[in-house]
């Protein structure tokens, strides 16, 4: 098997806030990322997608196809975007790097025909990333 | 989908290569340049992977805020600016390779009460990485 990385970056604003919480419990769970005014992150997501490549091409997954994919289900919609007001698919959650990568892998995973989407890694920052993977039950590959 | 978070931290140490089963003439063969007696340094770079459901009330799988004081207390401060032959005890009757190292913070960490610890990864250098995670029962 062969996986194939594409990297994008994009830029965007977020803060973290739960309504169910007091003022007080959100500055305290949340400390700086509560700041209402928001704060942005040069975010950069790799794609990895595993596969036979086709004999015809040599290709898992063709690298511009992957590309057109990820430009239009990730960077035209979340790239200098406010994370809380303006991507539906993150609406009524807090947007952390968590929960960002999930909303990436549920709008990836149906638009990958060739290959498998196998690990969707989203770095906020370069000292912090957030990985999804397929569930293995114990006989595939690690995270 | 199984989400997992991963969080870098450095810390600069120096140490030494030598092990006390093998003659001093075997240990310059097996460590070279590592075996120099006065030890040497390296800037650590430590990636520490956490998986444990998402808290719907927070988004998140395991608060930094709760995180990085733990690592700090139980990693940063023992091993950074340290030379960790002598100032980690653990290191004393063990070889401090970055194969040990990943073992030893797995240790410490792994009694983190808020998530899954699931690996530690260790840059010793830009070029050199070693990876740590304990086997599925």
């Amino acid at each position: 098997m062969i996986r194939i990385t594409r990297k994008v970056e994009f830029s965007a604003a977020h803060f973290y806030h739960n309504p169910a919480l007091s003022a007080e419990e959100n500055r305290r769970v949340f400390g700086k990322c509560n700041n209402p005014h928001g704060h942005g992150h040069n975010y950069v997501l790799e794609v990895t997608i595993a596969g036979e490549p086709d004999p015809a091409t040599g290709m898992v997954l063709d690298l511009k196809e992957l590309k057109d994919i990820l430009q239009k289900q990730v960077v035209d919609r979340m790239d200098h975007r406010h994370l809380n007001y303006e991507v539906p698919e993150l609406a009524g959650k807090i947007p952390t790097c968590e929960n960002i990568a999930s909303v990436i892998w549920q709008l990836l995973m149906p638009r990958i025909t060739k290959g498998k989407l196998d690990r969707v890694r989203l770095y906020e920052s370069p000292d912090l990333f957030a990985d999804c993977t397929a569930e293995t039950n114990g006989a595939g590959r690690r995270a | 989908m199984k989400v997992s978070l991963t969080r870098r931290y450095r810390f600069a140490a120096s140490h030494r290569l030598h092990s006390a089963k093998l003659s001093e003439d075997e240990n310059s063969a097996l460590y070279g340049k590592c075996n120099s007696p006065y030890g040497h340094g390296h800037n650590y770079v430590v990636e520490v992977t956490l998986t444990g459901p998402i808290d719907p009330a927070t988004g998140m799988i395991t608060n930094l805020g709760e995180l990085d004081p733990f690592v700090g207390t139980t990693v940063i401060e023992a091993f950074d600016y340290k030379y960790l032959n002598e100032d980690v005890p653990e290191f004393r009757s063990v070889v401090p390779t970055t194969e040990n190292l990943c073992r030893e913070i797995f240790r410490r960490l792994k009694s983190y009460p808020a998530a899954t610890l699931e690996r530690v990864r260790i840059e010793e250098t830009g070029k050199n990485s070693f990876e740590y995670e304990e086997s599925a029962s």
